[in-house]
Order: C-alpha cells, then structure tokens, then sequence
C-alpha cells in the first residue's frame, strides 16, 4: 500500500499549501466515492477539523441517500457545510428533458458560478481525477480560472515541481485539484485502508446485481451490472474491467466533456 | 496480461522529444498493444476520424482536444494511467513543439524517468537536444531514447548507430547515460512490446520491457534531514508545525535547528489523524506535523534540519535557470523566488553566459534571458536564504522564479555565492549554537513584557534629528510599560572599544552587533541609530540584521527630503516631520509586524508572534 500513502501525503501537501495561500477556500462535494476522500484527505492534514466550507451544489435531482448522507456526515464531522442551487434556473422548469448539456451547464456549471460569485470564494478544491476523461488528464494541480470561469487550456501555466500557481489577478479564481494522480483504484484501495464511510447502499451490489460505479443526478446516472458486495469484491472487478468508470454518465457522451469543462464545468 | 495483480508501486515516465518525431503514437500503440485501453476507446476515436474524414492515428487516442487533434499536435501534457507487472505508470505525454515548451517542462517536472523519441529519419533535431537539456535540469535522471519510425529507414542498422553516437555523446556532456537506445516503429509496432525480427541486428529489450528497468529513487531518506515547514498551526491548543520531509528522517526528540534563524528546539510528538498508534519517526516524503518541546518563533519557509548537518546559508547564489516567462528575464528586476516552501524577493545580479543546447561549450553572454533559453545566472535575495547545492540535495537545491502571478522560470543551485556578510553569519551560527540559556525562554519572556524582542534602527543623514525621535520613542514606549532601551553607540567608544583607538571601524560595527544582540536577549526593544559610524551606514543595517537574527530588525529612514532615491527600509521619513505622527507610524508598524500586543490584550492577543 506504499504507493497510496505516497498518494496521500503529495495529496496532503497540496491541500495545505491550499489551506496557506488563499484566503477564501471552499472545497466542493458531491457526496461521490471521489470528492468524500478529498474531505478525508482534508481531516487528515488539518489533524481531524476542515478548515474551510464544504460546497454542494444541489441540482436538485440528486438520489435522496446521498442528501440524507451529507446531512449525516456534515453534522457528525462538524462540517461547514454551504449548500448552492441555481432556483432562477429550476424554477424555469430545468431539467435534463431541456438536453443534457444545457442541464448540466445550467444547474451544475451555473449553480457553481452562482455560489462563487456570491461567497466570493478565490480558491475552489474539486476531486476531478486525471484517469476520469481526457480533458481532466490535461489538467494542473492549480489550475486557473478568468472571470467567467472558463478554462484556457490552450495556456495554462507551468507547474514546476511542487511550486503552484498561488497568485492570480483580482476576479479570477483558482480550481485545486489534490486528487488528480489517483486512479478510481486507489480510491477504492484508500477507502478500504481508512475504513472510510461511503455510500454503500449505492456502490455495492445490495443483491440486485447491479451498483453504482458514479454518483450524479438520478435520472442521467445509471448502475452497471456488477455483483461486488464489498470494496475488495470492487477492486477486483475494476481490476479487470475495461468499461470507462463515467460510461453511466450521459453528459459525457460526444465532445460534450470538452465544451462543459472549458465553460467550468468540474 | 498481468491486470489482475496487486500493484505494488507507481511510477511517473515522461515521453519527450522534437515535434512530430511520434511521441503521442507511440504512447497510444503501447496501450493498445498491451490491451489496456478501456473498451470502446478506439472505435470512439475511429468514428471521430470516420466524421472528420480523416486517417486514424494512435496518437488521436490521448490528443484530447478537438484542436489537438485538427492540428496533429500535442497542446498540453496529459497523465494517463498504464499498470504493468506490480507496477502502476502514469505516463505523461509532453508536446514537443517549441511553443509549448512550458508544458512540456510541467510534465518532465514530475517524472522520475524519460522516453525520449528520436525520428529516425529527420534524426537528432533541435527539441531532441533542448529536451535532454532539460531533462537534466529538472532532475529526470534515467533516461530510455527510442528511435522511432524505423520503418522509414528500412530498418537500417548504420542509421540506427550514427543516431545513437550522436545523441549518447551529446547526453554525456550532461552526465546523462542512457538506459537503453532502442530502435522502434511505434507506427508499425516494432520493437513496442516485444522485439521484431525487421530488427535482428538489435539485442536489447523493447519499450516495454524496458519500462521494468527504470528504479524508484529511495535515496531521499539515507540523506540527512531536510524539513522546510509549510506552515504552522494551533487547533486544540496545540501547535503542529507541517510539512513534507524532502530528505533524511527525523524521530521524537531530536534536536532539529532551523535555517536561516538558527533556532533550535527538540521534536515532542508526530502528530496524525486516524493513526493508532501515534507515529514516532517520519521519512521523506511523507506530509507530517510535529510539536517542539519549546515554543520558539519559526514560520513557513525556514528549513528544520538536524544541528551537524545545515543547509546553507547566502544572500548570493549561482544558478542553471530555463526561462519560460512571456517577458525575458532581466538583470536588475525583481522577481519573486520560491525555493521548497520559502518565498523572497530577488534580483538577478548577473547573466555569466546562455546555455545552447545545440553547442553545450558555446560562451556568449546577454543581457537578458528570453523565453525557452537556458542561462547560468547568479541571484541575490534581500534577505538570507537557506538553501543547498543540487549537487547534494534535490528539493532544497532547487528553485523557481514568479513573475507576474506565474511560475516563469525554474533553476538549481550550483553554487554559493560568498556576500559581505558570511564572515558574520557564521560567528552569529556558531554563538548562537554555543548560547547558555537561562530557565526563563523569550517566551516568558515576551508573555510578561507584552512584546517580543526586536531592534529599531534609525539610518539617515546628519541633522535629520535621528536622536530625537530614537529618544522619543524610548520615552513613549517606557510610558506604556514596554521594556525599551536606548543603546547610543558613543557609549561604547570609551570602554568596550577603548582598546581600538577608531582605527578599526569594522570591529567596531561588529561589536556594536553584538551589544545589540545581548541586549535583545533580555526581551527587550533596543532603539538606536547609525549616528556614531558615518561612513558604514550601508554595511551597518546589514550587519546588525546579520549578527540579531532572528531578531527582527525594523529600519526606519530619516531623509532631508523627498527628492531622489531612498533606500530599502520599512519606514521612510522626509524633510520636517511631525515627531509624533512618526512616534505612532513605528508603534504602529511594531504592532503590524506583531511585535508589540494591544496593550489591553488578553493573554490570546499576546500569543501575537509564536
């Protein structure tokens, strides 16, 4: 387990060169296998309290577990938990019947410029993976944003040994991502390790012969087939699996990642 | 296949070489060859290419962008995932047009081994030399060279060698041996997984097996330590100082000093959440805490090693720098240097020459160093820096320049630079590490004062009524219940410098430091001025810093007017001035710099500087 305690600690260093450089630091999360270990990650280096506020941006569709989990966790863990939603949006009816792209642009790219822009946050920590799509493969560990948060990845710094990219003009904001050199396995390897708590009700086969391998929005995520009871069980299945982990994610499908990420998207 | 083995540790490669010499298609052949693509990747690409009406390549399979792939080229590094044996890879694939040197440069930064492709056909080209340049520089020390397209020469085994003689002298002028230098066809998938018989000529093994034989570096922890702290924190009262151990170990209670300040104190506890039992000992590359038994001033940036082994200690270093800044590099500006987790100011004092890669012996000096060129430089910090060779030590050895928010510029330190004051730093090291020190800390000390130590300096010329305002202060600062002192140099001239007739005006600059010095041990606020050495003014502030330190020094000016350039210091007086405007700007910035607590503050609001 070597290489995941070398994971954790460059995981670590990045969260509290974070934690250090920006003054108003938030950390997203999805309640996902991904982003629950980004906020373990953060007890771990801040010796069991988070220092900054847990973003969740609601789209509203989520499954009720995951919300029912959050609230668990937020209040177990002492967690500063700020909770975004674009209402405008949904009260205009958004849902994913509108297009995929156009709901997620509106609810999760738009819902997050709406929390940003009111809270004013400069730095944003995510739990985007390099394994999960080719675009995050292209990403750095801090990665800027300009004022309308678009990526330019056609220019993005250079990221020189451990010195990040820790100053930025005023308006644009910063997207921190500590968990870019994880593999799904050595999330699920980390999980184990840690006995940390997940959503086992939805990422382990409850005896239907299916589970969840990605958490989103209820009505575009769906579970694999898969009859992994336990996190060992899931190892060994991702192990030998050669389906890409998002393949239930609709939105993905296309260049749809590429326009979503370049406007924002996580 | 060997997927279903527990992978024991990771490893970052980088493939580097010249634009189009098929960096990117041989990444995508090796995964396809060895059956680690997911599902559906390649058809997903083929009906790209089928919509686009274009040829499928290998290299479209991590070319993510639609730009990258409508301009056949690589953009921006990517990471992508490749476990073999027991072994997980991230392979980063860099772009090898020059224009995109700098993302080439983040990718080699986190490797710990290369590929570095060479086409067999347009052979040895500019990028190939620039990369291996900078593959040295950022401490990519093994290297695997795979000359590629074979196939385009017929597999001929004359060809082969007249590009591996050239390219192994060119690397070992670097220090550089290469592995392996492989002849391949990524295209045709030559020698990628296994060796082909187009190739008989050749014994060696293929890309892939190839891979096995780049080691992890463990080296780290056999070195001594090194420790630069990130920052320091007190949740639940207590106070954890963290950061990564770049070298060495450390364990519950040794004795760590820490550089430039040379304070030291012993390791109480390792402090971990989630860990039963407690750590007792740290190796490099973990992320620790520690408390120390002693509550002694350190902040992010200082280096805690133990006491045999420092780092060392300059305001000058000569350095390799590679430029990638949109502005060049230039003698005399500023710029922000970044060595492991400490940041200072920092001017280029001198460009000794630029390196060419293509004529490594070449000499030619600038003025300035443009974008993508390699330069040997000497830098000159405002105040002292710890640092080591890279010779010796890696993370600590190196540095980065910040120009305008960005990363511009990446360097290692090949030498130290001697400045005015070495001969002080290290009688102020060697008294400091001999100090016999009373039960009563500067903690105690600072927590009954209501104030830490600390020096104010006034510089100027004659007849700015320096002395009246040094006395001023004395006199508020005693009225609000601070132990102040003000130190007149003239005091020393009939007795401690008695026996040196003024004819030694260096001692006696020397002596004065060290009267500060004793004086700031007793906790308390030495006030004083230059007015008893008129011709040292320069040397004085720099020397009195040098033989205090840590002690913070604060430098206030006293100009006759506002005309023409004044010097670095914290506050700057010009022509007549209301006394106590400038009586309540040094309170003022006293407290701003946390030497001085509210008066009315609770014991929290004491606790202002440790």
């Amino acid at each position: 387990m070597k290489h995941i305690r070398q994971l954790e600690d460059q995981s670590i260093y990045i969260l509290r060169e974070a934690y250090k450089n920006f003054d108003n630091l938030g950390m997203l999360w999805s309640m996902g296998k991904d982003s629950t270990v980004l906020l373990w990650l953060a007890r771990k280096a801040f010796f069991g309290h988070v220092p900054f506020p847990l973003l969740h941006v609601d789209t509203s569709y989520k499954i009720p577990e995951m919300i029912e989990y959050r609230d668990r966790l937020a209040r177990e863990w002492r967690l500063n938990l700020v909770v975004g939603q674009n209402k405008k949006a949904l009260a205009e009816g958004m849902n994913h019947e509108k297009g995929r792209i156009a709901c997620c642009t509106a609810l999760k790219t738009e819902g997050l410029k709406l929390l940003l822009e009111e809270k004013g946050y400069t730095g944003i920590i995510l739990g985007v993976r390099s394994d999960e799509d080719a675009t995050r493969a292209k990403e750095r560990y801090f990665s800027p944003r300009d004022k309308n948060n678009d990526w330019d990845f056609r220019d993005q710094p250079p990221e020189l040994w451990d010195q990040y990219k820790i100053s930025f003009p005023p308006g644009t904001h910063i997207r921190i991502h500590p968990l870019l050199d994880w593999t799904e396995i050595n999330i699920w390897e980390y999980i184990k390790l840690e006995n940390i708590p997940f959503l086992d009700h939805l990422y382990l086969d409850q005896g239907t012969g299916q589970r969840y391998r990605s958490l989103g929005c209820a009505p575009c995520t769906s579970p694999i087939k898969s009859t992994s009871k336990n996190v060992d069980e899931v190892i060994i299945e991702l192990r030998n699996s050669k389906v890409a982990e998002r393949a239930g994610r609709a939105q993905d499908e296309g260049r749809g990642m590429e326009q979503l990420r370049k406007d924002g998207y996580m | 296949m060997a997927i279903d083995t527990a992978i024991q540790e990771r490893m970052n490669i980088v493939i580097v070489g010249h634009v189009d010499h098929g960096k990117s298609t041989l990444l995508g052949r090796l995964y396809a060859d060895t059956g680690t693509l997911p599902e559906g990747k390649i058809e997903k690409i083929q009906a790209i290419c089928r919509q686009q009406g274009k040829e499928f390549e290998y290299a479209f399979l991590f070319d993510a962008f639609l730009e990258e792939q409508q301009q056949g080229i690589t953009i921006d590094t990517a990471r992508t995932f490749f476990t073999w044996g027991d072994r997980q890879y991230i392979i980063i694939d860099a772009p090898g047009h020059k224009e995109f040197l700098k993302n080439m440069v983040s990718g080699a930064a986190r490797a710990e081994a290369a590929l570095l492709i060479i086409d067999a056909l347009e052979g040895v080209r500019d990028q190939s030399k620039r990369h291996g340049l900078l593959l040295s520089m950022l401490g990519v020390k093994q290297v695997t060279v795979v000359v590629n397209k074979m196939d385009l020469v017929n597999y001929r085994e004359d060809t082969f060698q007249a590009i591996e003689k050239e390219y192994r002298e060119f690397l070992t002028q670097l220090n550089v041996v290469p592995q392996y230098i492989i002849p391949a066809s990524a295209k045709q998938g030559i020698n990628i997984t296994q060796v082909s018989p187009e190739t008989p000529w050749y014994t060696g093994p293929s890309v892939l097996d190839s891979l096995a034989h780049f080691h992890l570096e463990t080296a780290e922890s056999e070195q001594a330590l090194r420790f630069p702290l990130q920052d320091v924190y007190k949740f639940d009262a207590r106070r954890i100082l963290v950061g990564r151990l770049t070298a060495g170990k450390l364990k519950i209670g040794d004795r760590l000093v820490f550089s430039p300040t040379n304070k030291s104190a012993s390791v109480q506890s390792i402090e971990a959440f989630n860990v039963d039992p407690p750590p007792t000992q740290a190796m490099a590359g973990q992320s620790v805490g520690i408390t120390l038994d002693e509550q002694i001033f350190v902040e992010r940036g200082h280096i805690a090693t133990h006491e045999e082994t420092r780092p060392l200690v300059s305001t000058q270093i000569r350095a390799n720098l590679f430029w990638l800044g949109n502005q060049p590099l230039e003698i005399g500006r500023t710029y922000t240097l970044r060595l492991a987790t400490r940041e200072a100011p920092c001017e280029i004092a001198a460009i000794h020459r630029i390196v060419d890669a293509n004529n490594l012996d070449d000499r030619h000096t600038q003025s300035m160093v443009q974008r993508n060129e390699v330069a040997d430089i000497t830098l000159r910090t405002k105040s002292p820096l710890a640092f080591d060779l890279y010779a010796n030590f890696e993370t600590t050895g190196r540095f980065v320049l910040v120009d305008n928010y960005d990363v511009a510029g990446g360097g290692i330190i090949t030498e130290l630079v001697a400045d005015e004051q070495e001969d002080f730093r290290t009688e102020a090291r060697e008294r400091d590490s001999a100090w016999v020190k009373g039960d009563v800390g500067a903690e105690d000390r600072s927590l009954h004062y209501g104030h830490r130590a600390a020096v104010v300096l006034l510089t100027g010329p004659d007849i700015t009524a320096k002395s009246f305002l040094a006395r001023k202060l004395e006199t508020v600062l005693v009225a609000e219940g601070r132990h102040a002192y003000l130190l007149a140099a003239e005091n020393l001239h009939r007795g401690l410098d008695a026996d040196l007739h003024d004819l030694k005006p260096e001692e006696m600059v020397r002596r004065f430091g060290e009267v500060v010095r004793l004086l700031t041990d007793t906790g308390s606020l030495v006030i004083t001025t230059t007015n008893a050495f008129p011709q040292a003014t320069k040397g004085i502030v720099k020397t009195v810093q040098t033989l205090a330190n840590p002690i913070p020094v604060i430098t206030v000016h006293m100009a006759k007017n506002q005309d023409g350039p004044q010097p670095d210091r914290d506050l700057i007086f010009a022509g007549p001035e209301d006394f106590e405007v400038c009586t309540h700007q040094i309170l003022e910035t006293l407290k701003k710099k946390g030497i001085l607590a509210e008066p009315q503050g609770s014991q929290a609001a004491v606790q202002f500087s440790i």
